[in-house]
């Protein structure tokens, strides 16, 4: 049934030239952010490199979840606005309209963290990741975006209203502020600090930090990689579960 | 394959302890127009919901297109086609595109896709907006997009789920005239309405759905037929043939300053026929004859006990 998701990807493709907001938010959003820190802001905090080469594994990962509201705003209005009950009674793979989704959010993200990755590199960003370790961060990136995609369609389904679906990505969007992509861990207040150091996204960025530096460490790939699993497996359960009980 | 496009046989439904509908039968012939009336929340919806696969029936069987919609529900969704109560459009495609998905869905190839959707749009007086996005359709052009794409995939049955709520009456006419095209075509046609007049223009046979449960079934005609109230009216100019009159039709009731009487009658031939010959016997002069069916909104009171306006909060 692949040809199916197909068709769907190509319609939700469609929708998102037609409402371009969803990418400009994706895509200035973390350029706007990376400016005023590093230009403005960053100046004064000391991370023991240049604070672009810090920053911007950070941006990269706020460019994947200033993107999900869309996702989960497109979901929802699917569920909302009556079109699912068409394809539900049509002979189609039910599983495409969400893999659709899923995948039209990937290729949003990727194009939003391409275009931040351009600004990056104009602001002096200078990575020392290898040809392998550029991989391995691709493959990263492509892993959190599926992951934070399901849950986020699961958020998408459980919502009443394309507007209230929108911000049940809110807290999505404010995790990275609270972890380690602006400023490390350890500078932060006791609280602050513990809250970083266990919430998914410092892993995640430390790896993705890890790979573009060309050190990637272990320990935090596999907590990242658990992280990614859990929620991502959560998710698609979720999502699949209110998915049918939503006629 | 049998003449039968839709056979219920004991169909129960309730959502939690709440009994939507508690034991429906429907039998609707191939290449008819059935139509289900009620008003909100008689369970419409609910019967259609099922009928199509959206919904597990919890009691009953239901065949749809000769196959069972529980264990045959992917040959059950290839027979049918759904409109439903609020258009499926995708708001963010322009018409064109919308039937264009239609068309990638039903693995159409290309050259056939493109020429039945240029039909369609045609058909269906789009094809000026067809490049335009769907999102500032009007109401009636919104039901005409969705109706031409459930149309996509040649459906057999094509179920309707109220299609001219909220329309205006002009183009509730054009609804209806689709509708009917539709039936010359071969495709059998199961209607949802609350609108009486609706189910009188368009159906063979109505069947009518109150809390759950069929009250009557029959042609527009037969229902109007089993309302008491239908009656013979006559009316004189002279005051001595009413008179005589009023003593040879015992059953008629007298309106003096009229000089009319009406004569109940169920409208058959057969007692309309009693009522001239003794008339005739008498050789009874009357000015007027004229036969009054009640319409439909006689018999849903008659039939439920209350007006089909009536709101149940559900």
């Amino acid at each position: 049934m692949s040809t199916d998701s197909t068709v769907m990807l190509r319609r939700n493709f469609r929708q998102t030239l037609r409402n371009p907001t969803a990418v400009f938010n994706a895509v200035l959003l973390p350029i706007v952010i990376m400016l005023m820190f590093v230009y403005v802001i960053g100046g004064a905090f000391n991370v023991g490199v240049d604070y672009v080469d810090y920053a911007t594994p950070g941006m990269i990962l706020l460019a994947i979840t200033y993107g999900l509201s869309a996702t989960s705003t497109a979901v929802n209005s699917d569920m909302t606005k009556g079109i699912i009950n068409r394809f539900k009674v049509m002979d189609i793979s039910r599983a495409a309209v969400l893999n659709a989704q899923v995948i039209a959010s990937m290729l949003r993200s990727l194009i939003a963290i391409a275009a931040v990755i351009g600004v990056a590199f104009a602001l002096g960003f200078r990575p020392s990741a290898s040809l392998l370790d550029w991989l391995g961060a691709i493959g990263f990136i492509v892993v959190v975006c599926v992951a934070t995609s399901w849950l986020t369609v699961a958020l998408g389904l459980a919502a009443k209203t394309p507007e209230s679906a929108g911000m049940a990505t809110v807290p999505l969007i404010l995790l990275p502020f609270l972890s380690s992509a602006i400023v490390p861990a350890d500078t932060m207040r006791a609280g602050a600090r513990q809250f970083a150091e266990y919430q998914p996204f410092t892993p995640i960025i430390e790896t993705l930090r890890g790979l573009l530096t060309g050190q990637p460490s272990a320990g935090h790939a596999i907590a990242a990689l658990a992280w990614c699993a859990g929620i991502g497996l959560v998710g698609y359960l979720w999502a699949l579960a209110t998915f049918s009980k939503r006629a | 394959m049998s003449n039968t496009a839709i056979a219920v046989s004991g169909l129960r439904k309730a959502f939690k302890d709440k009994t939507v509908l508690d034991g429906i039968d429907l039998d609707v012939r191939a290449g008819t127009v059935f139509s289900l009336l009620g008003p909100n929340g008689a369970g419409k919806t609910t019967t259609v919901n099922v009928l199509t696969t959206l919904m597990r029936a919890d009691a009953g069987t239901v065949r749809v297109a000769g196959h069972d919609v529980a264990t045959e529900t992917k040959a059950v969704r290839a027979a049918i086609g759904v409109t439903g109560q609020f258009a499926a459009v995708d708001e963010l495609l322009t018409g064109q595109e919308n039937l264009q998905l239609m068309a990638d869905l039903n693995h159409l190839g290309s050259a056939e896709a493109r020429r039945l959707v240029t039909d369609l749009l045609k058909r269906f007086d789009l094809a000026e907006s067809a490049q335009k996005l769907a999102a500032p359709y009007s109401g009636g052009m919104r039901r005409k997009l969705d109706l031409a794409m459930t149309l996509v995939g040649n459906p057999q049955i094509i179920f309707l789920d109220e299609p001219t709520t909220g329309l205006d009456p002009r183009s509730r006419r054009t609804m209806w005239g689709i509708i009917r095209e539709l039936v010359t075509d071969g495709v059998t046609v199961f209607l949802t309405t609350q609108h009486l007049e609706e189910a009188d223009q368009l159906a063979d046979r109505i069947a009518v759905l109150d809390q759950g449960r069929l009250v009557a079934e029959g042609t527009p005609d037969e229902l109007k037929r089993q309302v008491p109230g239908s009656h013979v009216r006559l009316r004189f100019t002279d005051v001595t043939e009413f008179d005589k009159a009023a003593r040879v039709l015992t059953a008629s009731t007298r309106d003096d300053d009229d000089l009319t009487l009406r004569v109940p009658s169920d409208g058959g031939a057969k007692s309309l026929r009693a009522v001239l010959n003794r008339l005739d016997e008498q050789s009874i002069d009357v000015e007027e004859f004229s036969v009054h069916t009640p319409d439909l909104d006689d018999v849903f009171l008659a039939l439920t006990g209350h007006a089909s306006t009536k709101e149940n909060a559900r």
